[in-house]
């Protein structure tokens, strides 16, 4: 066996544990988002409530965490499946992607919710 | 004896495009008589042996047991035998048909299983037991989880149906597919089997059965009503766990 197939059983294991988080935090997120806004608000109430809230904060930093997982996995096996890219870039890809989620999703949950 | 509510189909002419070539060549024209209870196998049977001896194509049993006359009848992979004119005809009267895709075309509707059958053995698709005939007979209760797991994929008589249909082996032609797969899985549910980690191992990755994307159309084609994303889920579920363990 070699070390891909074991890499690959590994991601696939990972992608499902991060699904079964964002099955649970997409849900709570959409009910909270419409319990929220039913009477309308503006961008400053929302931050009003949100700033300092560090169980808002904590929430939304695992969200991020459990997409910078979950996504790149998917992305680096439609890259490699449609574009014909290697499994090695297809890697690397990947992981700039994730980079990418964690530093602009730590971004928005840091100006949400502690500025 | 009341008499047949069956429209007369004896004077409707079918037409019938028939891939005529290898992997380059073109469709053919047929006109072929409409008859009662016709199968798209009495079809391509009938333009053999009365308008071109030259056409090639492949059948055996004609009963849906051998599973050797898988077509695409319409873009859909079937079995030719158990496949009634009746149930793919629409008001045009006009039928195509054409050779399993995913295969190399050996000419006409005749396709090269090789690689179908060699991604079988590379699956570890062989029973390999411990005890000899002088044993006896392992007692295996029907009812147990894995038995049954077993049993719900069984019946596969390897007709390259669930094959021709599978996206996932039209983009990544290294890919095991589902019947090799549903095979693995079937004998990974063998309690008499030796073995079962030289088969996950030989499964696991981008070529086997992590590249499952879960489409669904091999059960949904399957003559069988077998579900080899059923079986691959489990493969799935099974190596990724031994995997993050450490027992791979």
């Amino acid at each position: 066996m070699t070390q891909d197939s074991i890499r690959q059983a590994r991601a696939w294991y990972w992608q499902r544990i991060s699904a079964m988080v964002l099955a649970v935090f997409v849900v709570l997120h959409l009910v909270i988002m419409m319990y929220a806004i039913r009477g309308g608000l503006s961008a400053s109430e929302i931050l009003d409530r949100t700033q300092g809230n560090v169980l808002f904060g904590i929430f939304y930093g695992l969200f991020v965490l459990a997409c910078a997982v979950h996504v790149p996995i998917g992305v680096a096996k439609i890259v490699q499946e449609w574009g014909g890219i290697s499994p090695s870039v297809a890697r690397g890809l990947s992981l700039l992607f994730s980079i990418l989620i964690v530093g602009m999703g730590s971004a928005a949950v840091w100006g949400v919710s502690v500025r | 004896m009341t008499p047949s509510t069956h429209p007369s189909t004896d004077t409707e002419i079918l037409v019938v495009r028939i891939w005529r070539g290898t992997s380059t060549g073109a469709f053919k024209t047929y006109h072929v008589p409409r008859g009662e209870s016709q199968t798209i196998l009495d079809v391509v049977t009938y333009v053999q042996r009365e308008l071109d001896p030259t056409l090639s194509y492949r059948f055996a049993c004609r009963v849906g047991m051998c599973g050797s006359c898988a077509m695409l009848v319409n873009g859909q992979a079937r079995w030719t035998c158990r496949t009634h004119v009746s149930r793919v005809l629409d008001q045009s009267l006009t039928l195509e048909i054409a050779p399993l895709s995913n295969m190399p075309v050996i000419k006409d509707l005749a396709t090269d299983m090789t690689v179908f059958f060699d991604k079988w053995a590379k699956a570890k698709g062989q029973f390999q037991g411990a005890s000899s005939r002088h044993e006896d007979f392992a007692q295996i209760r029907p009812d147990s989880p894995q038995r049954r797991a077993a049993d719900a994929g069984i019946e596969c008589i390897g007709c390259g149906v669930c094959y021709s249909s599978c996206d996932v082996v039209a983009w990544r032609p290294d890919y095991l597919g589902p019947a090799a797969l549903n095979r693995a899985w079937t004998l990974t549910n063998d309690v008499r089997d030796t073995q079962h980690l030289e088969r996950l191992r030989a499964i696991a990755g981008d070529a086997g059965c992590h590249a499952c994307h879960s489409h669904f159309l091999c059960t949904e084609r399957c003559p069988k009503a077998i579900s080899p994303t059923a079986g691959i889920a489990g493969l799935k579920k099974k190596i990724g766990r031994m995997a993050v363990k450490g027992e791979l």
